[in-house]
């Protein structure tokens, strides 16, 4: 059985365990053979930013992670533009191909799917 | 319905643990199953065996074991949360070479893919913190 996933982001990376480990279930979902797609908001397009450098606090490479998702078959990653352009960033700024989405569209998003985490 | 809840906030940090457990009382009370209680993040401080509130404040831990006792629900935590924050049981703990027996009764420890199937077998995932 295939379900779609939606995993919704709202906290920039490195706060506690939390990016962390919304990324364990994302990538345990995908090792589940199932549809998973991601949706950035608010603070959560920190985690994107190009030219992190977290092993100078000693963090792990949140960014390195969601580069190798496409091995694990997420593709598609879905940023909200308004949430950019409120911190000051553009697609521009990201070290990812992602599908910026206005905020007007972001319930036609969330209503395709069948399981929506978010946190 | 069959539901799966997560629990992804502990115990004294919000009310979100509380919620969830009045919530499933209330679906069992009229009919409905829960299939699986995943505790996740911070949640997995509501299985600690040894934690000890003030004797007039609310019992959340032993409540989910009654619960776990008299309804026969499965309440799961996360072994990867779990480590992370110190819960260990005894089991892991000596493969880690410590000594350990944290986990409260009605509780088990297993890894995320239970999470993931309940969502696929159930009708709902409710997530709560």
């Amino acid at each position: 059985m295939i379900k779609r996933y939606l995993f919704i982001l709202r906290k920039a990376g490195y706060s506690g365990a939390y990016g962390q480990e919304m990324l364990d279930i994302i990538l345990t979902t995908a090792a589940f053979d199932q549809s998973v797609s991601i949706l950035l908001l608010d603070e959560s397009v920190f985690q994107l930013k190009k030219y992190q450098c977290p092993e100078k606090s000693g963090m792990k490479d949140i960014a390195a992670i969601f580069s190798s998702l496409e091995i694990y078959d997420v593709k598609d990653i879905y940023i909200e533009r308004e949430s950019l352009y409120e911190r000051g960033l553009s697609a521009d700024d990201l070290c990812l191909p992602v599908q910026v989405l206005a905020r007007k569209e972001i319930t036609e998003l969330i209503q395709q799917f069948d399981i929506v985490f978010s946190g | 319905m069959i539901y799966a809840i997560q629990v992804n906030s502990s115990p004294h940090h919000c009310n979100a643990g509380q919620t969830a457990y009045h919530f499933i009382k209330a679906a069992l009370s009229q009919g409905h199953e829960i299939f699986r209680v995943f505790f996740y993040h911070d949640g997995i401080y509501h299985a600690f065996n040894y934690s000890t509130p003030p004797d007039d404040e609310q019992q959340l831990t032993s409540l989910w074991s009654d619960l776990a006792q008299h309804h026969n629900i499965d309440l799961v935590v996360c072994i990867s949360a779990a480590q992370r924050r110190g819960l260990l049981h005894t089991d892991e703990a000596s493969r880690q070479g410590k000594q350990d027996n944290d986990l409260a009764a009605g509780f088990r420890i297993s890894g995320l893919g239970q999470l993931i199937e309940a969502t696929l077998v159930t009708d709902r995932l409710i997530v709560f913190g």
